[in-house]
């Protein structure tokens, strides 16, 4: 479609515009994280470190126990994608290969548990999970984290079913696998991309996850990085900005990594997903 | 992707021997129950033994079992006029952010359906909050309005507008300035959901109304919004009930400060659940949540009914 010179002058103005909007905050993240102390402190701060330095790591690392904060919040989104994944898979084949009653109440829940406001839900979580001991451990909060992950992971499963063509798996019953083989070797490999990108967003919601941690962890040297993150910031609102945008910058690269990886397949699957709903 | 699409198609199957189906409905309860049970267990349970609990006087660290007092909590709810407060700027907040943000989100989802250079840059920036732990994007913009260190301030200096001020401090100015962070950290959802909206839209109706000398704002309202509006309603709905319920954004930004004007209800849940210990009360607030988001719903369900969905 045509447009005329100027509307295509407005829209280059209008994106240049959404590209300052969505870009600045994490340049000034990553430009404070590599500042010394004597340009956070300037009254005209500049845009970019005149002095980088990495004083601002090795000070985080000083101050609050990120390594082992990291190490937490990796085990426990590794946990919950591969246990999200595993308990996932065998319901979705079913949700997409049959159109049960079960299955359209399974995907009423996803719309459903998106709706609660989740102190509803921590405050028993809190008090069964206390009576387990439970409290204060990467089990319970893997639990959680799970049970949380899996309306997602069902629904991104479906569609990634329904993509393998369902006369492939006839094709090889007609010629004699059984139900177990043909699952094995003609849906599983199909699948197997799908199950990656699944698996990897759960690890994402895991390990950006906050509000349970901070319920249900309690000893400093068991939090995960979101809660460890918070302690930069003092009683008083009182703030070692540095430190603090180090920090912060650590705890989001995982996820921005791995979010460039499966970007095209989640966008895709929303996308299709917002169509159809 | 076309995954979704394919599998709507009418399943022509062959009915299958009456024991072989047996079977398979026995095997399909053994697949669905390693993810049903703990879905019931740990997140239907828990749901309805919250609204139990809101009936009781539970509290943490009490060694005596919770009482049960009927609607105790729910009267003693009423009178409080710091949670009716903290409703209020929940709704302010929910509005506040959802309203700005889809029409930002609409601009952008537009500029990304054109042929521009750079739409690929602005695509993979759209996409970077959401990756983004909620922690580490208040975190930034704390760093953003930091009082003399932060960009904001030093950009209104250069520009003479003044020396600045410590924004989530003031009184008047906290609210707005976490609703411009809410609005920036749910661009992405709302943005790529109506991007998918747009490429919904047949190309040969825009491309017929544009021969019959229709307008670009002629186009917009005949064409392109008509296909648009299941999304548009949907992620609209959604990020009302998102926005509400949020909490981990605020907490890092305010704490619900300054006095209380940035307190969302699920902070004050949170502080009278985790802080004061009174489970039962924050129950409560939990299951008016929850009321009203239903009421929300209730009334969005009636007008996507009315609006002759399509999609």
């Amino acid at each position: 479609m045509r447009t005329s010179r100027t509307g295509r002058a407005g829209q280059y103005a209008a994106l240049l515009a959404y590209l300052v909007f969505l870009a600045f905050p994490f340049l000034w993240l990553v430009s404070t994280a590599f500042k010394p102390p004597r340009e956070l402190a300037s009254l005209h701060p500049t845009w970019i470190p005149e002095d980088p330095t990495l004083a601002n790591f090795r000070q985080a690392f000083d101050e609050q126990p990120l390594l082992d904060a990291a190490l937490n919040s990796l085990a426990a989104a590794l946990g919950t994608a591969v246990v999200a994944v595993l308990l996932a898979t065998p319901m979705a084949y079913v949700m997409a290969r049959r159109r049960t009653r079960l299955a359209r109440a399974a995907t009423g829940w996803v719309v459903v548990s998106q709706a609660f406001p989740l102190v509803l839900v921590i405050i028993p979580l809190f008090l069964v999970l206390k009576n387990l001991r439970l409290i204060d451990s990467m089990t319970g909060l893997v639990m959680v984290y799970v049970v949380w992950a899996l309306p997602f992971a069902l629904w991104m499963l479906v569609g990634y079913v329904r993509a393998v063509p369902r006369e492939l798996e006839e094709a090889a019953a007609v010629d004699g696998a059984g139900r177990l083989r043909t699952l094995v070797s003609v849906t599983a490999p199909l699948l197997a991309p799908g199950l990656v990108a699944t698996a990897l967003f759960a690890f994402v919601t895991a390990w950006n996850e906050f509000f349970f941690a901070l319920v249900l962890l309690k000893t400093p040297e068991k939090q995960t990085l979101p809660v460890v993150l918070t302690h930069f910031i003092g009683a008083e609102g009182v703030v070692d900005l540095g430190p603090l945008a180090a920090a912060a910058f650590l705890a989001t690269l995982p996820s921005l990594v791995v979010f460039a990886l499966i970007q095209r397949r989640i966008t895709g699957g929303m996308l299709t997903g917002a169509v159809k709903s | 992707m076309t995954s979704v699409t394919q599998a709507e198609r009418p399943a022509a199957r062959v009915p299958r021997p009456g024991r072989d189906r047996r079977v398979t409905d026995r095997g399909a309860w053994f697949l669905v129950l390693p993810a049903l049970l703990p879905i019931l267990i740990l997140s239907v349970g828990p749901l309805l033994y919250g609204i139990l609990l809101s009936f009781t006087d539970a509290q943490s660290g009490r060694t005596a079992a919770a009482r049960w007092i009927g609607g105790l909590n729910f009267q003693d709810l009423l009178h409080d006029t710091l949670f009716w407060e903290s409703f209020r700027i929940g709704l302010v907040w929910a509005v506040g952010v959802t309203v700005p943000q889809f029409l930002l989100a609409l601009g952008l989802a537009l500029l990304l359906n054109q042929d521009l250079r750079l739409r690929w840059l602005a695509r993979a920036l759209a996409i970077v909050p959401w990756a983004m732990p909620e922690v580490v994007v208040g975190v930034m913009w704390r760093l953003v309005y930091a009082p003399d260190a932060g960009v904001l301030n030093e950009t209104l200096r250069d520009l003479g507008l003044g020396d600045g001020r410590d924004w989530l401090s003031g009184l008047g100015t906290a609210l707005p300035a976490v609703i411009v962070v809410g609005v920036w950290a749910g661009m992405p959802t709302t943005t790529v959901a109506l991007l998918a909206g747009l490429q919904n839209t047949p190309r040969e109706l825009h491309e017929a109304a544009a021969v019959d000398g229709a307008g670009a704002w002629r186009r917009f309202r005949t064409v392109t919004w008509p296909a648009l509006r299941p999304v548009a309603l949907s992620i609209t709905a959604l990020n009302l009930i998102w926005n509400f319920n949020s909490f981990a954004l605020v907490y890092v930004l305010t704490s619900g400060g300054p006095g209380g004007r940035t307190r969302l209800p699920m902070l004050f849940a949170y502080e009278e659940a985790f802080r004061y210990g009174q489970f039962g009360y924050a129950a409560a607030m939990g299951c008016v949540m929850v009321a009203a988001i239903s009421v929300l719903l209730a009334v969005f369900l009636a007008g996507r009914l009315r609006g002759g969905d399509t999609a």
